[in-house]
């Protein structure tokens, strides 16, 4: 009897060991797991589904990478091969270990027709039906890796030194990139030619910022998500119709307070003598 | 001559499957592309990893069929294989892990060995479930992220940087450690294939009486509590833990075990 109540109290000890260090275990790692998956400032592929949707459906096999590096267009002038722009993130990237990213100012996305890296993808990761267009054909202009950013103040051109490396660069030129034309007030007869990004065209491809003359470029490609503004439902263009579908499901907020039981005031001159 | 049959058959196909998916990248090869999370066998076939498909799906999503499928096939491959011949024909942390292993024994660290007691076997069920938790509740595939088999395997294909560490971690751990500490007691993918290949038809039988009981086999296999019946009696392997290695049909010089078909036996009785 004593003996069965040992064993009893040993088991129970050991499941107890057992659930307590899984426990235990599984706090470091969710810590981990939500440390490592908080790494914003990457470039996925085209196609990609929203940074968390990609975290969780890519299962970092590496064939759009692969698929990437071995596309046929991927030449130099030589016929040499070039560099894919796709890497997988190993240790030290600081990107979600195995995930496929791209530096433009490294590699930039050279937007091949064909879009090799993204049909390959097995676990739909990259969806290929972002990129279809009407005719239901590959277009990889439809892709929104990211979205460039213009620096003023170390754009040349703003400077009103004559550049338009980016403007030439760029894959859909005088659409998503166009010049601004401005006077230059500071010599009274030049004009200031300036870089506009278009961010329903841009497709974040980097070519632009690969192609930028500055030490560090002044204009690069970040996440749409931390490129891109939100006016939200409070602000619409009263003349424009469309826009205003935008906001058609706005409701009126009301905020119900100990102020709000007070009759309306003309709290800016009460209280004032005269 | 030591007989290394299956050793050095083990070893032609993991560096034979490892050097296929590394030409896929740096040559454009179609033969076996992707690594193991996902890879397409000939351009045609698609291969997913269960243990990753199952904590992808549960971090909520759904993947494409090719993944699903992919799945399905490694699954049902391994259950007729034996699901741990993934672990010592395929997995190129064996390697790691194979080089700790022989190296403890020409240093005879196992005599000095710690009694580690919260480290069982067992253990590694415990972090495949917790994987699948932690999965679940973070939202991402979670023994990826810190899985040293595909750091390894991608390492090879599209280069290491500081992923290195991890494997250097791992040969330390299972060099100084805990013997057979990583593949034997930790690792969920393992543990996962273990439990694939419960009842695979691939097996190592024993002939009790040919054993001199000289318990080489034991010695030299990694997971030696699946070789209970040593001399004592004529079965097969039963254990969804052994890894098909054949290392213990490799060391017996006394023609004792042997691989066979499980059910080849119960074929003959119905005879």
């Amino acid at each position: 009897m004593a003996n069965s109540n040992n064993n009893r109290r040993k088991f129970m000890a050991t499941t107890l060991q057992s659930v307590g260090l899984t426990a235990l275990g599984g706090l470091l790692w969710s810590g981990y797991a939500d440390e490592a998956k908080a790494s914003p400032l990457v470039l996925r592929p085209p196609g990609a589904l929203s940074e968390d949707d990609f975290l969780k459906a890519c299962i970092k096999c590496g064939l759009c990478a692969e698929a990437c590096v071995n596309r046929d267009s991927n030449k130099n002038r030589d016929g040499s091969k070039r560099e894919g722009t796709l890497k997988m993130a190993k240790g030290g990237d600081h990107k979600v270990i195995g995930t496929p990213f791209f530096e433009p100012r490294d590699v930039p996305c050279y937007m091949c027709d064909d879009i090799p890296c993204v049909p390959v993808c097995p676990s739909e990761a990259l969806d290929i039906k972002s990129l279809l267009n009407k005719n239901e054909e590959l277009d990889i202009n439809l892709a929104h890796m990211g979205l460039a950013v213009v620096h003023k103040e170390s754009c040349v051109a703003f400077w009103g030194i004559q550049c338009d490396a980016c403007y030439r660069a760029c894959p859909i030129m005088d659409k998503a990139i166009t010049l601004e034309y401005q006077k230059n007030e500071r010599t009274g007869k030049h004009a200031f030619l300036l870089p506009v990004v278009h961010s329903d065209v841009c497709t974040g491809c980097g070519l632009c910022e690969k192609a930028c003359i500055t030490e560090k470029p002044a204009i690069f490609v970040l996440p749409r998500e931390h490129s891109m503004g939100k006016a939200g439902d409070h602000y619409v263009k009263g003349w424009d119709k469309k826009d205003q579908e935008r906001v058609k499901d706005a409701k009126a907020i009301h905020t119900k307070d100990e102020r709000s039981k007070r009759e309306v005031s003309d709290y800016l001159n009460d209280e004032v003598e005269y | 001559m030591k007989n290394i049959k299956y050793l050095l058959l083990r070893r032609a196909t993991q560096f034979t499957l490892l050097f296929l998916y590394f030409g896929a990248n740096a040559y454009g090869w179609h033969m076996l592309e992707g690594t193991f999370g996902s890879s397409k066998l000939f351009g045609l076939i698609p291969l997913a990893d269960p243990y990753t498909t199952i904590q992808a799906l549960v971090s909520g999503i759904l993947l494409g069929a090719d993944v699903i499928v992919g799945a399905l096939i490694i699954t049902f491959f391994y259950m007729v294989v034996g699901g741990r011949a993934f672990c010592s024909w395929v997995c190129p942390i064996n390697l790691v892990t194979d080089l700790a292993n022989w190296l403890r024994r020409k240093l005879k660290l196992d005599k000095e060995e710690v009694n580690y007691r919260f480290l069982k076997r067992k253990t590694r069920y415990w972090i495949m479930a917790l994987g699948i938790i932690v999965s679940a509740i973070v939202g991402v595939a979670s023994f990826e992220l810190i899985s040293p088999i595909t750091i390894m395997q991608r390492g090879i294909i599209f280069g290491f940087g500081a992923g290195v560490s991890v494997i250097i971690a791992i040969f330390l751990f299972d060099l100084f450690g805990v013997k057979n500490g990583w593949c034997g007691h930790l690792c969920p993918l393992g543990a996962t294939y273990s439990l694939i290949g419960a009842k695979s038809i691939i097996r190592v039988e024993h002939n009790h009486t040919n054993c001199t009981n000289c318990m080489e086999c034991k010695v030299v296999c990694p997971e030696n509590q699946v070789l209970h019946m040593i001399h004592k009696e004529s079965i097969s392997v039963t254990d969804g833990e052994c890894t098909n290695c054949g290392r213990c049909i490799d060391v017996c010089n006394d023609n004792a075990l042997k691989f066979s078909i499980l059910n080849s036996k119960i074929r003959r009785k119905d005879d």
